[in-house]
C-alpha cells in the first residue's frame, strides 16, 4: 500500500483518500504542514486516483496548502483528477490557483472502475 | 396508495460521522433509482450542511445533530437540524466566500455547494437555539419508486 505522503526531491505528494471531507482533510493538514516544515518543498501534488468523494472541505485543505508554499515560491498541483472532483474544483475557483496533470486515456484505462465520468 | 417514504437519523457531531451520514442519506435516496450524479450531488450537500453543524452551531463541542428525510414521488426532502449557537445574519452566511472561521481554513464554499447541488435551499436558524437547513432536490426517472 503506498504511503499518505511521500516526498521525493522538493515535491510532496499526497495520495488522497477515498473521501475527502472535514474529517479526513484534517488529517492531511497536520500531516501535510509537518512535512513542510522540515523539509525543503516547491511542490504540492495531491494525487486523486483513489477519491471518489470531495466536498468544501476538500478546497479549504488544497487552498491553505497554496497560500503556505507560495510564499516560498512553490506550487500546487493534481493528478488523476475525475469528473466529480474537478467539477467541484472548477465550481470553487480553486483551478485558478493549482495546475490539473493531464493524462492520456491509456494509462488509467485498466486501473480501475470506481472513477465514473472520468477522464475525457 | 400515498408514495412517501420517511427516516430520521440522529448521531453525534464528530467529524467521523460525516462520511457515515452522507452514506446512509445516500443509501435511502437510492429507492428513487437516482443517477449517480444524483447521489453525488446530494452527498456532497448533506456533508456541507452537517460540517456546518460541526463547525459552526457546536464550535466542535459534541452534541446531536439530527437528520430528517421525506421522499414525496420523485422529490427527496432533507432537514439537517442542530441546536447550537445559530446564526446571526443567514444572508451574509449564505454568501459565496463568506466564512467566520478562516483559520481553520473554511471555504467559504458550504452553501454555495448545497444551493448548486441541490434545488431548493432554505435556512431557518435562530441565535442561542440552533439552525435547520430544509432542502430538496428532484431525483431519479419518472417511474413510481414503490412499485416494482
Amino acid at each position: 500500500m503506498r504511503e499518505t505522503f511521500q516526498v521525493r526531491d522538493t515535491i510532496l505528494t499526497v495520495l488522497v483518500p477515498k473521501e475527502l471531507d472535514h474529517h479526513t482533510a484534517e488529517e492531511i493538514r497536520i500531516g501535510a504542514d509537518r512535512i513542510l516544515e522540515r523539509e525543503n518543498i516547491r511542490c504540492i501534488r495531491f494525487d486523486f486516483r483513489n477519491t471518489e468523494f470531495m466536498d468544501s472541505s476538500g478546497i479549504g485543505v488544497i487552498m491553505g496548502r497554496y497560500k503556505n508554499i507560495r510564499l516560498v515560491g512553490g506550487r500546487v498541483s493534481a493528478a488523476h483528477v475525475n469528473g466529480r472532483v474537478e467539477k467541484i474544483m472548477r465550481m470553487s475557483g480553486l483551478l485558478k490557483f493549482i495546475t490539473v496533470e493531464q493524462e492520456r486515456s491509456w494509462e488509467t484505462a485498466g486501473q480501475k472502475g470506481g472513477s465514473y465520468g472520468a477522464h475525457e | 396508495m400515498e408514495r412517501t417514504n420517511e427516516m430520521v437519523l440522529e448521531f453525534d457531531s464528530r467529524s467521523c460521522n460525516e462520511g457515515f451520514a452522507r452514506v446512509a442519506v445516500a443509501a435511502f435516496s437510492t429507492q428513487l433509482n437516482p443517477t449517480l450524479e444524483e447521489v453525488a450531488d446530494l452527498k456532497t450537500a448533506v456533508s456541507e450542511a452537517i460540517t456546518n453543524s460541526i463547525i459552526h452551531g457546536y464550535e466542535q463541542t459534541v452534541h446531536k445533530i439530527r437528520i430528517e428525510c421525506k421522499i414525496v414521488c420523485h422529490d427527496f426532502y432533507i432537514t439537517v437540524i442542530d441546536y447550537g449557537k445559530g446564526i446571526e445574519d443567514v444572508k451574509k452566511a449564505m454568501e459565496p466566500l463568506f466564512t467566520t472561521r478562516p483559520e481553520l481554513e473554511r471555504s467559504g464554499m458550504g452553501f454555495a455547494f448545497m444551493e448548486a447541488f441541490m434545488d431548493e435551499v432554505v435556512v431557518v436558524s435562530k441565535p442561542g437555539e440552533g439552525t435547520q437547513v430544509h432542502m430538496k432536490k428532484t431525483m431519479g426517472r419518472p417511474s413510481h419508486p414503490f412499485e416494482e
